[in-house]
């Protein structure tokens, strides 16, 4: 299991060579054709949620619009275009204007670090299929989701009403903590890579053959990592059973109570971006992205095996993470806001730390040649002797009500 | 390279408008929201001398943590929604003026004392100095004790927070 | 200018992009939606009854969780070169972040003792 330095340390080779309007062209493009697909992602995500919970729930779901009731949701949100909105007489206006904007920006902006498909070539120019490949990569998915709190915060305060400001503080502090979680998590897969850049965590998780399934992907190796991931990330996008951004029954709504029409949809669109972004990022840290066996009776480096092929893997692990967390939607009941927080501060802060020092010390052996059967053990034995006497160190149940 | 001064002076001037705005501002939610804008410009102006993991930094810990617990404590104490003429205004104006001009005045005589007649040059070795590895290379080797220290500040900090929370 | 600056620069370039096409969407709606204001449209909701006004306070328990957020923010931002470099540091690196998490953790222990990490 070797894993490769990354062949492009500076980021996309799309800059390589000068910039001119030919390639503030692509990026302009790019970034229109990634907006377009998103929101097709989105509407599709909606309306496929709603027909797999129906069918689990032995429902029809949407039927009406168009074959299947697959134009449901657009349907849904033209109808929210022509919709009258009046902003609220207590709101603060810019501010209250300004939140669905900086929610939207933020999670279309975290989408734009996912490699979606390969390394392509048109004419004399090479560009990976993604939008930005800072070499901070992760960095910027985690100051994206910094950013998107301000959303929930602003829209929660400047309506001007107490049932938004208490949904979005409790909100925006649930974020706050996964948002911690999820950072400390994504080291179990950085001490792999020793890359940020999110291409680069792809590229060391190429496809030769279907033993690379378990021996280059990264979901195998940082196991831990990928399970505190996938927890702190639904946690993050207020996914049920974390959904407590709109508990209608203790909070009248939840932080977007005040907004209707299209500032509404903003929202709501946001949210879903959150979510296809943070299954992308699942897919592009853990699951190897867009590699995947090639198609071996073409070229393989015709047109379809370089551009078609890796899209396909890619939207086709992206839906199947996406089915998941439908299937969490339609199965888990909603936590209590305390068992929230805590399974966020007690449980994965420390896991994703002993997972981090666990693997680091596997990775340093495996680089040094210690012998990975004594120390591998020894770590795990290392690590959970900590974890106990923490647990002995802090109170139980009894004993916090004594403090109290 | 003229087009960094452009960059930078447009920088420059978004930042020191937003910086007013701060202080101008009378209801606290709207400062907080010009101080973004005024970090923001300040990790634009770290990309511009290739600092990537300092501009990243930035952006993450400042905008994303910082001025976030702002908006918290805001936002627990009963924050005035609308502007409250004079709630956020007293009398030490000029006061204020004397000492911002002070402190500036100090700071533009020591950087010009430091850095004076230095230049940077710009190079790919200058990029790969403020690229993520080679920032965690200076960390863990050269700055060992001070990494160790920041460790010791924060826990002072959680303390003192968790003693100002608590209420007996 | 050389390629890190270009690189940042179709950044901007993708950032304002990405505004426009959102600022496209509010604007559309704008353009396309009827205004009827009556008074009674801007009346805050409170869940359908007349609205008593008035300003929550929230729990300050709020606040622990951020200033902790802000903490383990710090200590992401160690962690990740610590994490893209481990293969240089070796044993010595494990070590340092060994010592620094721990030196952490016990301010999380503490907190989590005297019991602000609880709800109620």
């Amino acid at each position: 299991m070797t894993r490769l330095a990354n062949p492009f340390p500076g980021g996309d080779p799309l800059f390589n060579h000068g910039l001119d309007l030919t390639v503030i062209g692509f990026v302009i493009v790019k970034t229109l054709i990634v907006f377009g697909l998103l929101l097709v992602s989105v509407l599709l995500y909606i309306w496929f949620m709603r027909k797999v919970i129906a069918d689990m729930q032995n429902r029809i779901g949407p039927d009406q619009a168009g074959p299947f009731g697959i134009l449901q949701t657009l349907a849904d949100g033209i109808k929210l275009f022509f919709k009258e909105h009046s902003t609220p007489a207590r709101a603060d206006r810019p501010v209250y204007l300004l939140a669905p904007f900086v929610s939207a920006l933020a999670a279309f902006l975290a989408f734009a670090i996912v490699p979606f498909g390969g390394i392509a070539r048109l004419g004399t120019h090479t560009t990976f299929l993604q939008l930005a490949d800072p070499p901070v990569g992760v960095l910027w998915l985690l100051a994206m989701s910094g950013i998107g709190v301000y959303g929930v915060m602003l829209a929660g305060w400047s309506s001007g009403s107490k049932y938004p400001l208490l949904g979005s503080v409790r909100a925006s502090a649930q974020v706050l903590s996964y948002e911690a979680a999820m950072g400390l998590s994504i080291v179990g897969v950085l001490v792999h890579t020793g890359t940020l850049s999110t291409r680069g965590i792809v590229l060391q998780q190429t496809w030769q053959n279907w033993h690379s399934f378990v021996s280059q992907w990264l979901w195998l190796p940082a196991i831990g990592a990928f399970v505190i991931f996938l927890i702190a990330a639904t946690a993050e996008t207020n996914h049920p059973p974390f959904d407590f951004s709109e508990a209608e029954e203790e909070l009248a709504g939840g932080y977007h109570i005040e907004y209707g029409g299209i500032r509404f949809a903003i929202f709501y669109l946001a949210e879903f971006m959150n979510m296809i972004t943070m299954s992308a990022i699942a897919v592009t840290l853990f699951l190897g992205g867009p590699s995947g066996p090639k198609l071996g009776f073409l070229n393989q480096g015709g047109w379809v095996n370089v551009w078609i092929v890796p899209v396909f893997w890619f939207l086709l692990k992206l839906w199947v993470v996406l089915y998941a967390t439908v299937w969490l939607r339609a199965s888990l009941p909603r936590l209590r806001y305390d068992l929230l927080m805590d399974l966020g501060w007690k449980v994965l802060i420390e896991a994703a730390f002993l997972w981090a020092m666990v693997t680091g010390v596997i990775v340093v052996g495996q680089d040094q040649h210690w012998n990975l059967w004594i120390v591998t053990p020894a770590a795990a034995v290392a690590a959970l002797l900590v974890y106990g006497f923490l647990m002995m160190c802090v109170p139980g149940k009894r004993e916090l009500e004594d403090i109290r | 390279m003229w087009e960094q001064q452009v960059a930078f002076w447009v920088l420059a001037v978004a930042m020191a408008a937003a910086a007013i705005g701060v202080v101008r501002s009378r209801n606290i939610v709207h400062a907080a929201l010009f101080l973004v804008v005024v970090l923001a410009g300040a990790a634009a102006q770290y990309i511009l001398l290739a600092a990537e993991f300092v501009a990243w930094v930035q952006v993450l810990i400042y905008i994303g943590a910082v001025v976030v617990l702002f908006l918290f404590g805001i936002m627990l104490t009963r924050a005035p929604m609308h502007d409250d003429a004079g709630a956020l205004d007293n009398d030490q104006r000029w006061g204020g003026l004397v000492v911002a001009l002070f402190v500036l005045g100090v700071l533009i005589a020591l950087l010009v004392n430091a850095f004076g007649g230095k230049k940077i040059h710009f190079s790919n070795a200058l990029v790969s100095l403020g690229r993520t590895s080679h920032v965690g290379t200076d960390i863990f080797r050269v700055f060992v004790v001070p990494f160790e220290v920041v460790s010791m500040l924060l826990l002072a900090a959680l303390v003192g927070a968790v003693v100002l929370a608590r209420k007996d | 200018m050389t390629e890190f600056y270009r690189q940042y620069l179709s950044v901007a370039v993708l950032i304002g992009a990405a505004a426009l096409m959102f600022g496209a969407m509010l604007g559309a709606g704008r353009l396309l939606r009827p205004n009827r204001p009556q008074p009674e449209k801007f009346i805050t909701y409170e869940a359908g009854s007349d609205p008593v006004g008035g300003w929550g306070q929230s729990n300050v328990r709020y606040y622990v969780y951020a200033l902790l957020f802000v903490m383990f923010d710090v200590e992401a931002v160690f962690i990740f070169p610590w994490a893209v470099n481990l293969k240089s540091l070796g044993v010595y690196g494990l070590i340092e972040m060994a010592v620094f998490i721990i030196v952490l953790t016990l301010g999380l222990v503490y907190a989590w003792r005297k019991g602000v990490l609880r709800w109620a």
